[in-house]
């Protein structure tokens, strides 16, 4: 885990910073992340939450949105939780790499997976009409994360 | 052997006959194919004819489940030439399908192995190594003497980790049969070998009990019986299909009789879906708002629920201020002066409120009728259980004061069976009689119904009797018991026949 930390602050992937909440506790980390370019998410800066748990790397770590956002996959409430994918118990390997999640989950601001969603009413609207989504989202980033 | 071995189980089916001739001698068994015939007016056979509302179903331990599945994993092994954990797992990834599974591997066996997570090498033995320089990729311990662990796929990882993984997710996950690779992405299923190299005898018992739970869980022909705490499962080859035409009743070991296709108890003669709408109809209330539109009327114009409670027929409705009368819901201005007397019940303008209003009030009914009776057996059986109980009390007392042997009062507890097993069938031939529409077959039914429950109260009746006097009753009460039991299967078997011709009509589409 700390040789994790290590080499993610040192050389962090494209659009992500990460340092821990709180210097004594190894367990939460504070993520930034840029949205990605030609997605709505584009210059907002979101703050993540990453959470470690004490079997980590036997169980996954839960990533959540501090700042609100609006996508299918990320609950539309002050929570901002998803569960999706390699996030899941039964997915989740103990060889993966907190790198990969984080890579996972800005990937998914470019390409939301409707079909897994927490939100349908989003879900249903970036299937059925992209553009007032787009705009929705777009706004919510000027507002929320900038 | 093998024959030898048919030859036995056929002998022990009949277990009972075997014991009522007092006969310990096996070698006369093979006679007995023969001599039945000959013996069909003996009681114990009798028993073991099938009737037309039984279905065939073996039980089985624990033991035969292991042996069953053990089996087919040496069937599907000796067929396609694949290690013995390799063929398990292939038949889980395939549900037990034998066929389906030996088709598809014969066809594309590199994908079907893929996708059953077992990759095509199958060289190697399952052993932990030391490897010089080795680091692990979870837990980056290394060192010369650190044992590790690589399943066919080639992900190697420290024994520790390994085993906390595995131990994780058979204790806190209760998964066996899809635990993977530890290796990110890796879809290789954990073989048993492996496992049993890695983890403690106890994690072991449990990853065995768990694929012995998807075994059954897998195989639409096998089911545990739902009785608390008990270990055997049934085997039947009851489709879900079928339901429509059978209801399939299976007893336990255990005693417990319930219905294969739903797992809930004994409900013959109503098929499963009947008994799932009855049961939903009971139980959400659905009533309630039976009783409103019984009981209340709507007012015409804004559809505003009312409940009359008293007083002059002339109603004024609270939310829109239409006026109307109660008795007709005609227009009050229509009404002239009659208003604690509405005569105008020929007229027009109500004669629609009104039909709708009849037909709720039939249907409730209709419905308390059937549910009083349901429910009256229901609660009966629970009586009787607490005279069952008593029975014992009862029969002691009995031979005491009368001076009957144990076996003399023995048909006090075969009454209160009998009981049991009759009230349950008639209450839920009351649910059953709820669905069906009215015709001759009804009647018949309905006929057969009164006969057993009639049959059912009396014996009921004597049973209640004082200690005292059921030494006087026993014949009666004997003759009673099989006259109950006679009913019931006359009841069971005539609606199983219909119900397996598609002769029943019911007033609703299921």
């Amino acid at each position: 885990m700390g040789s994790e930390l290590t080499e993610l602050t040192e050389s962090p992937p494209e659009g992500i910073r990460v340092e821990l909440a709180d210097e004594s506790n190894v367990y939460e980390w504070k993520v930034i992340m840029e949205g990605p370019e030609g997605s709505p998410y584009q210059n907002g800066k979101f703050l993540v939450k990453l959470s470690l748990p004490t079997e980590y790397p036997f169980k996954p770590p839960t990533v959540s949105f501090a700042t609100r956002i609006y996508h299918p996959n990320v609950t539309n409430d002050e929570k901002g939780s998803m569960c999706l994918g390699m996030l899941r118990a039964d997915e989740w390997k103990p060889s993966s790499k907190i790198a990969a999640v984080l890579q996972f989950a800005r990937q998914l601001l470019s390409e939301p997976m409707p079909d897994d969603a927490v939100e349908g009413r989003i879900a249903e609207q970036y299937k059925n009409d992209r553009s007032r989504y787009e705009e929705i989202a777009r706004e919510w980033t000027r507002k929320h994360a900038c | 052997m093998d024959s030898d071995d048919d030859f036995m189980s056929d002998v022990s089916s009949q277990d009972d006959f075997l014991g009522t001739q007092g006969s310990d001698d096996e070698s006369l068994g093979e006679d007995f194919d023969d001599l039945d015939a000959g013996f069909s007016d003996d009681k114990d056979l009798i028993k073991h004819k099938k009737k037309p509302y039984e279905v065939e179903f073996k039980v089985l331990a624990p033991a035969d489940i292991d042996h069953e599945q053990l089996g087919q994993v040496n069937e599907v092994c000796a067929i396609l030439g694949l290690p013995p954990e390799s063929a398990a797992i292939l038949l889980r990834f395939g549900r037990w399908n034998k066929e389906k599974l030996i088709e598809s591997y014969m066809e594309h066996p590199e994908q079907t192995l893929e996708e059953a997570g077992l990759g095509s090498n199958f060289e190697g033995t399952a052993k932990t190594e030391c490897i010089p320089g080795f680091m692990c990729d979870i837990c980056c311990e290394d060192g010369d003497d650190l044992e590790t662990y690589a399943m066919r796929c080639g992900h190697r990882y420290c024994v520790g980790c390994y085993r906390h993984y595995l131990a994780q997710k058979i204790k806190e996950e209760g998964e066996a049969s899809r635990i993977q690779c530890p290796g990110d992405r890796c879809n290789r299923i954990v073989d048993s070998k492996s496992l049993d190299l890695l983890v403690t005898k106890e994690l072991q018992g449990r990853y065995r009990e768990l694929l012995t739970r998807t075994y059954v869980d897998d195989n639409e022909n096998l089911k545990w019986c739902p009785a608390p705490n008990c270990q055997y499962a049934i085997d039947c080859g009851v489709k879900q299909r079928d339901l429509r035409r059978i209801v399939p009743t299976v007893r336990c070991f255990c005693k417990n009789e319930f219905c294969f296709g739903c797992s809930l108890s004994d409900h013959q003669p109503a098929p499963c879906t009947l008994v799932k709408m009855w049961l939903q109809k009971c139980e959400d209330d659905s009533e309630t708002a039976n009783w409103i539109s019984a009981n209340t009327k709507e007012c015409t114009k804004c559809n505003s629920t009312i409940e009359k409670n008293g007083g002059c027929n002339h109603m004024t409705c609270r939310k829109c201020k239409y006026e109307f009368c109660w008795m007709c819901m005609g227009l009050w201005s229509e009404h002239g002066t009659s208003w604690y007397n509405c005569n105008r019940y020929e007229e027009k303008s109500g004669a629609d409120a009104r039909s709708a209003q009849a037909k709720s009030r039939s249907s409730l009914e209709r419905y308390l009728h059937y549910y009083n009776r349901y429910a009256n057996h229901e609660q009966s059986a629970k009586l009787d259980k607490d005279l069952y109980l008593k029975t014992e009390k009862k029969m002691t007392s009995l031979q005491s004061q009368s001076g009957l042997s144990w076996i003399e009062v023995q048909f006090l507890d075969t009454a209160s069976q009998a009981l049991q097993q009759c009230r349950q069938t008639l209450k839920w031939t009351y649910a059953f009689a709820f669905y069906l529409a009215r015709n001759n077959l009804t009647e018949i039914f309905e006929d057969n119904q009164k006969d057993l429950e009639m049959a059912v109260e009396s014996l009921s009746e004597m049973f209640e009797k004082p200690v005292a006097e059921l030494a006087g009753l026993k014949v009666d009460i004997l003759d009673k018991t099989t006259y109950c039991n006679n009913r019931r299967v006359i009841l069971l078997s005539v609606t199983a026949e219909n119900l397996k011709n598609g002769e029943w009509t019911f007033n609703i589409d299921w």
